[in-house]
């Protein structure tokens, strides 16, 4: 019961968080409301018994990519033209509502097979186990931390005054 | 009113992924582009991880993409942003509708 009020509440101030920031006019506010969703994303995640996941949502969107962006928006000064549509604003939302349409109708008509396993709680080790041991994803691991460094790598290059 | 199940989570994703598209394809200004592109992204992991919690529950596969998707969202958003600062230098805009060099 008490997951059932817990998902309700994120759910919809995730949505109307993400709509504010869809439908703002100010770019600023709508990078504050980003932060929101992200916040209840990461509430969403505790949901699901994720804990590390909520960790690592708050660390790096909340703190480490909201900053990017609004950095970003400050670099640019394009706060005072604000945020507005091109000229395939209604072809955009029939388009999204089609897709919206389609992905709720396969969702709801798909026999999932769910399980009724407890999940792993607490997830921490558990995933360094599948992250760094045998059999796991290591290999992948690594791929990301030299995708991590080129992409640090490229930013530098790109943003450096000649 | 039927309790919160695998359903519910697959459809909050997908209502999330919708704005987000609506706002890549719909918005003018480029970092407006790239804060949908994140709703978006936040959208793909909370399916991932409601797959991995209501039918893998003991196996944690949909928490390990989770993370990598994670991780390569933030590389996009350094280098995205990076782009956008090199080209509002050179361009004085970040109007997507106005970067045309390369449009035929």
């Amino acid at each position: 019961m008490g997951l059932d009020i817990a998902f309700w509440a994120l759910a919809i101030i995730g949505v109307a968080a993400a709509l504010t920031v869809v439908l703002q006019g100010n770019v600023f506010r709508a990078a504050l409301a980003l932060v929101l969703c992200f916040v209840a994303v990461a509430g969403i995640y505790i949901t699901l018994s994720a804990d590390f996941l909520a960790a690592a949502q708050i660390l790096i969107y909340v703190g480490g990519i909201s900053i990017l962006i609004i950095l970003g928006i400050m670099l640019t000064r394009d706060v005072q033209h604000g945020s507005p549509s091109n000229r395939l604003r209604i072809p955009a939302f029939l388009m999204a509502a089609v897709f919206l349409g389609v992905l709720v109708f396969t969702m709801t008509n798909t026999p999932w097979p769910v399980s009724s396993a407890p999940p792993v709680e607490p997830t921490t080790s558990a995933l360094a186990d599948k992250l760094l041991g045998a059999g796991g994803f290591i290999l992948a691991v690594e791929i990301a931390a030299t995708l991590l460094l080129a992409a640090i790598l490229g930013a530098i290059v790109l943003v450096r005054e000649k | 009113m039927p309790s919160v199940g695998l359903t519910h989570f697959l459809i909050l994703s997908a209502v999330l992924f919708s704005i987000g598209l609506y706002g890549v394809l719909s918005k003018r200004n480029a970092v407006v582009i790239m804060m949908c592109l994140e709703i978006m992204l936040n959208a793909v992991n909370i399916a991932m991880v409601g797959f991995s919690r209501y039918i893998t529950p003991t196996m944690l596969t949909g928490q390990v993409f989770a993370i990598f998707i994670i991780v390569v969202a933030a590389a996009e958003t350094a280098v995205g942003l990076a782009i956008i600062i090199a080209i509002y230098r050179r361009h004085d805009t970040i109007e997507s509708t106005r970067i045309d060099l390369m449009k035929w």
